[in-house]
């Protein structure tokens, strides 16, 4: 199995196709069948990933499973993964059939909707597994389109305006990106990242339209990556496509926005931005830093004020994803660590809480948060679900969100105290705007006419979450199983930042001298 | 000597006088009942000339004491032109003949129009490409006001005829500078001429003047107001053809002129390009926001993306020239597949050019909406598809010719760009119940639509080896 990353990251198109050209008509058989083909490729797709997954040797930090074959104009092919990618390919498979078996309600367009949702895994897991820069950018932009059809077609009232932000918000981040890459292509003659990763980009501080830039080249890489995955991630205050565009887009839609594309933007940074440019990223860490704090604040504080459930969420993702930045920015074992933890266990946690909206949105038809109210009644198991889930979004001791911020708190303590003295008064307001939510839901009487006949969770409900608890769960009180496989990859990629920061700072006093 | 001379231009050759035979035979006999066959005939003829100059390795041969060359990027372009040509031909024949608009004519002046452009990318002295620009001009004047009942159509001819005799009139002026200071109007000349360093004023006067009547064929901002206007008014086929072909024709030219004549002079046009490169850019992209008619749509969507284009021309290497030509290849056949889909837009056996009567597209027919939608996200530059490498190159170029800054402003652009792109997709995929367009079509514009989208889809394996034929076009081109 030389390429199995191939294998996996290919058969959801294949099935895709398939849909496309042998499936016909749209009656309810043709549904049945689109569904099913969707939840048989994906769940095929998490089980090949698993031969992955097994096979992965954690003490190798270099790229394992390489497959590697010429292209266009210099560009390779060419797949692999490490310490850090690993993770998030076994999340997307994960995640995927999870997402397929959520949709099953849908009645408009079904072959097209799951066409959409297998093309989107392909480009998923390709950004997590590509190893030359073009083909990785060709991953990350092509998502954009399943995902603007996904909004567009099947979303909410609103749906058109959140599209378009979404997509042109993001397609804007991302082309300054694209410059960038021509830039490092001319400069080091290759997009192998592989080699990338070992070429030093110059760091001489030159001036620009008299401006000085401090850190030279590496700095203006820096900021057109910065510019993309911040969207992407999305930091404050480039955040606001974000909200619209989960409160729009269906539930599954929703689901793999926040438990994978939003990831993204971490693996970014964690592959281009900490490794390849240290000297940028080490000029503009405080910057990024002070963002995530007032990420985390701010976003907080606005989850706080919504009416809107799934727009509550959404913040509350801002918020969990500036944990994330500060660890990566925070550039030390913990920091990393926890990021990259803190990733997994948002793309287990906030999806659920999706889904937890998702549930009672299929029945009642409304995200308002007053349409709600005293669902324990009716709903027992509903609400054990949704009590977990937002105690784990509250970061609460034995679930995975708990670890995911103490690291990142951690590391980042060790570099800047004030920074993470903010961002520890934003844990309790997660914990303030994620209980009163709850209450307000499940809690209290049900006293709204409506709610009267609600049903509990169907099976397939319960179906959904069961891995997702599962994971949770297993994730809080065991972390140990994500720290020792993504541990040596971060240990070597801090490392190789730190030398490269003594080099360069060597370098510039010898300049200076 | 003679007869060496004319063994370069046998395509040339055989495509016009088959035009004056035809013309004459047909003028004699059937008149407009030959229309069809004519068309088929012609684009026969053109597909075979194109594999026939595709396959022809004559190496860079000069003909006519250096006026006429026939080097790998004449034949890189004149495969593509004919090839584009012949797609657009076999597109229009259903249309026209519904409409009675398909005269015998019709063809021929394609045809003859085509010649033109192959004398254009084939020129080696100012005379020559004047004869072959005016060929190729003329013609197109006749073809935008085919339908001569129609206001809009005689106002596109009569337009394109005004602003184009004023374009020539700049060029030829520019070209006469260009003599004097040199004292040739041989490439070869001149480009000695300007081989020692510095360039005098009046060539570079001469030069500018050339420029901005190359611009304005190419439709690059500012030459460019007659872009809309024209596409609107020609009858559908006809504005498939001016995206087409001719703007093939026109950037060989350019580069030709660029790289053959004033190759040493690189620094003092650079920036003339560069300029031209952003701005079309820039304004093909936010001039197409507001449209509703999707023929305008498409004009200005060529201008933008003529202005990318320029953008690989303007880094003044064997690269950019390459990148140019590999753009130029993607973006005829998009618009091939895009003018297809346009030709399929009716109602009640009526052409609808609205882009609001598209609403709900996708539902009746999501085999052609799919294909579109391809087009379309291909034409906005978003990978996967082919056209996002068509950008990657010219990128590229710009940077390794140290013009980062165009290329900053060639992202920014695309996605203003994007917007209208997607305007169409959302009318298709999003929109309300609205018009109801036609379903039926005729199966060659289907092929054609679906050939397009699959070449964008599938073509970024390999490219299916027009990256290597590109390379080496350029190469000859900058030896």
């Amino acid at each position: 199995m030389d390429n199995i990353l191939s294998i996996v990251t290919f058969v959801p198109s294949l099935a895709a196709l398939i849909l496309v050209v042998f499936l016909r008509g749209d009656d309810e058989a043709a549904q049945r069948n689109a569904k099913y083909v969707a939840l048989f490729a994906t769940s095929v797709t998490f089980l090949v990933s698993l031969g992955i997954y097994f096979e992965f040797d954690p003490n190798d930090t270099g790229f394992q499973f390489v497959e590697q074959s010429d292209w266009l104009l210099g560009l390779q092919y060419k797949m692999g993964v490490d310490g850090i990618s690993v993770l998030f390919v076994m999340l997307t498979t994960f995640i995927m059939p999870l997402t397929i078996l959520a949709s099953w309600n849908v009645t408009v367009r079904v072959k097209e909707y799951m066409v959409a949702f297998l093309l989107l895994e392909t480009l998923m897991l390709g950004v997590f597994t590509a190893l030359d820069l073009v083909l990785f950018y060709l991953f990350f932009e092509a998502g954009l389109i399943p995902m603007f059809l996904i909004i567009g077609i099947w979303g909410g009232k609103n749906r058109i305006y959140a599209s378009f932000k979404f997509f042109l918000y993001t397609f804007l981040g991302s082309v300054l990106m694209l410059v960038a890459m021509v830039a490092m292509f001319a400069d080091a003659g290759t997009t192998d990242i592989e080699i990338l990763l070992t070429h030093q980009f110059g760091s001489e501080t030159f001036s620009l339209m008299g401006m000085q830039v401090v850190g030279g080249m590496q700095t203006l890489l820096f900021l057109a990556f910065f510019a993309s995955f911040a969207v992407k991630m999305p930091m404050w205050p480039v955040h606001t496509w974000l909200p619209d565009a989960h409160v729009q887009a269906p539930t599954a839609g929703s689901v793999v926005l926040a438990a994978i594309l939003l990831k993204m933007g971490g693996y970014g940074f964690l592959r281009f931005s900490l490794p390849m440019f240290p000297v940028g990223a080490d000029v503009m860490a405080p910057v990024v830093l002070w963002m995530s704090a007032i990420a985390i604040v701010y976003t907080s504080l606005v989850a706080l004020v919504q009416e809107d459930m799934k727009k509550l969420i959404a913040y509350s993702s801002v918020a969990h994803m500036g944990f994330v930045t500060m660890g990566i920015f925070a550039a030390n074992q913990q920091g990393v660590d926890g990021a990259i933890f803190q990733m997994l266990s948002h793309g287990f946690i906030s999806a659920a809480l999706f889904l937890c909206v998702g549930v009672i949105y299929d029945r009642m038809h409304t995200r308002e948060i007053d349409a709600y109210g005293g669902l324990v009644v009716r709903m027992p198991a509903y609400a054990l679900v949704f009590m977990f889930f937002t105690m784990g979004n509250v970061g609460l001791p034995g679930t995975s969100g708990f670890v995911g911020e103490f690291l990142t708190m951690m590391g980042a303590f060790q570099v800047n105290t004030w920074v993470t003295a903010v961002a520890a008064t934003g844990v309790i307001f997660s914990a303030a705007y994620a209980l009163w939510l709850y209450r307000r839901v499940v809690f209290g009487d049900l006293i709204k006419e409506s709610l009267r006949t609600i049903q509990d969770m169907s099976g397939r409900e319960r179906a959904i979450f069961a891995p997702l608890v599962v994971m949770t769960l297993l994730l809080g009180v065991y972390p140990s199983l994500v720290t020792d496989i993504i541990g040596p990859s971060t240990t070597a990629l801090l490392a190789s930042y730190d030398t490269a920061l003594t080099a360069a700072e060597t370098a510039n006093q010898l300049a200076s001298n | 000597m003679i007869q060496a001379d004319l063994t370069v231009i046998i395509p040339e050759i055989v495509l016009a006088v088959f035009a004056m035979l035809a013309l004459l035979g047909a003028a004699y006999t059937g008149k407009d009942r030959l229309g069809p066959a004519l068309v088929w005939a012609t684009a026969a003829l053109m597909v075979i000339l194109g594999v026939f100059i595709a396959t022809r390795d004559i190496g860079t041969s000069i003909a006519f004491g250096g006026m006429f060359v026939d080097d790998g990027f004449a034949r890189f372009s004149k495969v593509t032109i004919l090839m584009s040509a012949a797609a657009v031909l076999l597109m229009s024949q259903d249309y026209m003949s519904r409409r009675g608009l398909l005269r015998f004519e019709y063809p021929l002046l394609v045809a003859l129009a085509s010649v033109g452009m192959m004398m254009m990318v084939s020129a080696g002295d100012l005379m020559s490409l004047y004869m072959g620009l005016e060929l190729q001009s003329l013609a197109l004047y006749v073809v935008a006001a085919l339908r001569r009942d129609s206001v809009k159509s005689t106002e596109a001819g009569l337009k394109y005829f005004v602003l184009g005799a004023l374009s020539s009139g700049l060029l030829l002026y520019g070209a006469s500078l260009v003599y004097g200071y040199a004292g040739t109007t041989l490439f070869a000349g001149i480009i000695q001429t300007a081989q020692h360093g510095d360039v005098s004023l009046g060539l570079l006067f001469g030069l500018i003047f050339v420029i901005s009547g190359l611009a304005f064929k190419i439709s690059a901002v500012p030459f460019h107001m007659w872009t809309p206007d024209v596409y609107e008014g020609s009858p559908t086929p006809v504005t498939a053809f001016f995206a087409t072909a001719p703007k093939m024709a026109a950037m060989g030219l350019f580069a030709r002129v660029l790289h053959d004549a004033f190759g040493h002079a690189v620094a003092d046009w650079q920036q003339v390009i560069a300029l031209l490169s952003v701005l079309s850019m820039f304004v093909g992209a936010v001039a197409a926001i507001g449209q509703r008619d999707i023929k305008r749509l498409m004009a200005y969507s060529s201008i933008a993306h003529m202005g990318f284009a320029l953008m690989g021309l303007a880094a003044g290497t064997e690269f950019g020239v390459q990148a140019m030509l590999i753009y130029m290849a993607i973006y005829v056949t998009m618009n091939v597949g895009t003018f297809a889909f346009i030709l399929m837009m009716e109602k009640d056996g009526r052409p609808v050019t609205e882009i609001s009567a598209l609403n709900l597209y996708a539902r009746r027919e999501p085999g052609r909406a799919l294909a579109m939608l391809i087009l379309l996200f291909s034409l906005a530059g978003v990978p996967p598809m082919l056209g996002f490498f068509g950008k990657f190159y010219v990128l590229r170029a710009a940077y390794d010719g140290g013009l980062a800054w165009l290329a900053v402003a060639g992202v920014i652009a695309s996605v203003i760009g994007a917007f209208y792109y997607l305007r169409i997709v959302y009318f298709m995929y999003f929109g309300d119940e609205g018009a109801e367009l036609e379903t039926n079509a005729s199966p060659v514009l289907w092929g054609f639509l679906m050939a397009s989208a699959a070449v964008m889809l599938l073509g970024i394996v390999n490219m299916f080896g027009v990256e290597g034929a590109a390379a080496a076009a350029a190469a000859t081109l900058l030896q």
